[in-house]
């Protein structure tokens, strides 16, 4: 296992977003060491899906700070000072952050091995064989080997989310960050999706998880965290977590969800 | 009824009709694809959200589907060359005024097709493209595009069918396509409806060839796969997980 007193793989401080006059994210901290899985909790509209987006850098935060690896993302520090990174620098430092989003997203023009294959050619200029092949058995892993030539509408909701994790995971990003991804899904197809998440955090990768599984939080999570209008307001290994709230905000949460 | 079929034959049959089908499919093709590149910028602009971009480009559509096309024709053949003296040369023929003026029309409506047809691509797809590290352009031409394709193939096999008919006006530029073939027939022997249908004939089946090129199109653009053409829906639940890849 990682000793536990390295430095966090990734932080976030004080990082803040609004939508017009609107605050969705008021000043967030938190950080998350390598092969930890953190899982966030919170209603709809708490902050917790932006500030996934902020991380995944597919928007920009109002302020604050997001270090990855001793890097700091989201700036240009080329010239000796920090300015804003241009869309093409960003596109650059999204590869060592995977996300995997509530609707899947798949390219419905591909079929399952070349939505995992694109960005891999595209992206990180692999041979195309090579990267049909890298594709293929990432599909394996998942267990949608026999599916890799189908069209994402051929496939099952569950399967569709297992192949947007292959997508992700095959370009090895160092943290995996997942939206909800098993909340636009049929109740009987939560469970393939949920086991492939645990058998990535078993092997050791690092991932934040904002979901409504409660069951996959206390199984899997090393810590979870609450948000509430913004903010970070709970924040505690499962078994304090779920076993004995601080927060009477958590506990009305938690007897709404389970 | 006076119908001479042999008149109608010779004139069907006749090199002068062929070469006149001929110039009508090449000047629609041209413009039309020079028309869908222009009209694809004017698209990119009119959605750029920059002001001053989206100002021009609505001009230029404005401008160019408010304007007749009989009268954007006579512009480019009859005032263009008095005002640039330029255009005054052989060089300018009645074939290149007509195809300088159909590629500004149908770059106009094109602009608005590709412009409703890149809206209309789901939000999530450049969303997830991003995130896998695509940069603006690669997101654009790799997952914008081929979807937008499908969603504009229906309006824009339309206006391919507009444009060969739009052709039929550059005959009063004097243009040897189809219409002014069937003219000169009509004015040496006062056959007219010979040789309008002879004309007609030339158009409907040209139309109908680019009806059967675009379903093929249609139908090749469904993703699926091929073995399964009808797409079942797989049975949730039995999944094996090989997550270690021991069976890879």
């Amino acid at each position: 296992m990682i000793p536990s007193t390295i430095e966090p793989l990734l932080s976030v401080s004080d990082l803040a977003k609004s939508y017009g006059a609107n605050e969705i994210l008021k000043g967030v901290n938190f950080s998350i060491k390598a092969g930890e899985v953190k899982a966030i909790l919170g209603a709809s509209g708490s902050g917790k899906s932006t500030m996934l987006r902020l991380i995944a850098l597919l928007e920009r935060a109002d302020r604050g700070e997001i270090v990855l690896a001793g890097r700091r993302l989201g700036v240009d520090d080329r010239r000796g000072k920090e300015t804003a990174a241009s869309e093409r620098q960003l596109a650059y430092q999204r590869r060592d952050v995977g996300m995997v989003f509530q609707q899947f997203n798949l390219f419905p023009h591909m079929d399952a091995l070349h939505n995992v294959a694109l960005a891999l050619t595209v992206v990180q200029n692999v041979r195309r064989r090579e990267a049909l092949e890298a594709a293929a058995e990432m599909l394996n892993r998942v267990g949608l080997g026999n599916r890799s030539h189908k069209y994402p509408r051929e496939l099952s909701g569950g399967q569709q989310q297992r192949v947007a994790i292959a997508r992700a995971l095959v370009l090895n990003p160092s943290v995996l960050l997942f939206d909800e991804p098993t909340s636009a899904l049929d109740v009987e197809l939560v469970g393939e999706v949920l086991k492939v998440m645990e058998s990535l955090a078993a092997e050791g990768m690092t991932m934040i998880v904002v979901t409504h599984e409660i069951g996959f939080a206390k199984r899997v999570a090393d810590e979870v965290l609450m948000f509430d209008r913004g903010s970070i307001i709970e924040q505690a290994d499962p078994e304090t977590f779920f076993g004995s709230p601080a927060h009477e905000r958590t506990r009305s949460f938690l007897s709404h969800v389970r | 009824m006076n119908f001479d079929f042999s008149i109608f034959w010779n004139a069907l049959t006749s090199l002068n009709y062929v070469n006149g089908a001929v110039l009508a499919i090449l000047l629609a093709v041209l413009a039309m694809a020079l028309g869908i590149v222009l009209g694809f910028l004017i698209a990119l602009a009119r959605i750029s959200g920059k002001r001053w971009l989206v100002t021009l480009s609505s001009v230029y559509v404005g401008v160019f589907r408010g304007l007749p096309t009989l009268l954007i024709l006579l512009l480019a053949w009859n005032a263009a060359p008095q005002l640039i003296p330029a255009l005054r040369s052989d060089a300018y023929s009645p074939f290149v005024a007509a195809l300088i003026s159909l590629t500004l029309v149908q770059a106009a409506y094109m602009a608005e097709i590709i412009r409703s047809a890149l809206l209309s691509v789901d939000a999530g797809q450049p969303l997830a493209a991003r995130a896998l590290g695509l940069t603006p352009v690669q997101t654009m031409i790799r997952v914008v595009i081929p979807q937008a394709i499908r969603i504009a193939i229906p309006p824009t096999g339309s206006e391919l069918i507009n444009t060969i008919k739009y052709t039929s006006l550059a005959s009063v530029i004097s243009l040897r396509e189809l219409l002014t073939t069937a003219q000169s027939g009509v004015s040496t022997t006062f056959r007219y409806a010979e040789f309008y249908a002879a004309a007609a004939i030339y158009y409907l089946a040209i139309v109908t060839i680019v009806t059967v090129v675009q379903a093929q199109l249609e139908r090749k653009l469904l993703w699926t796969s091929k073995d399964v053409p009808s797409a079942p829906r797989p049975e949730p639940g039995t999944v094996t997980l090989d997550l270690k890849g021991t069976k890879a």
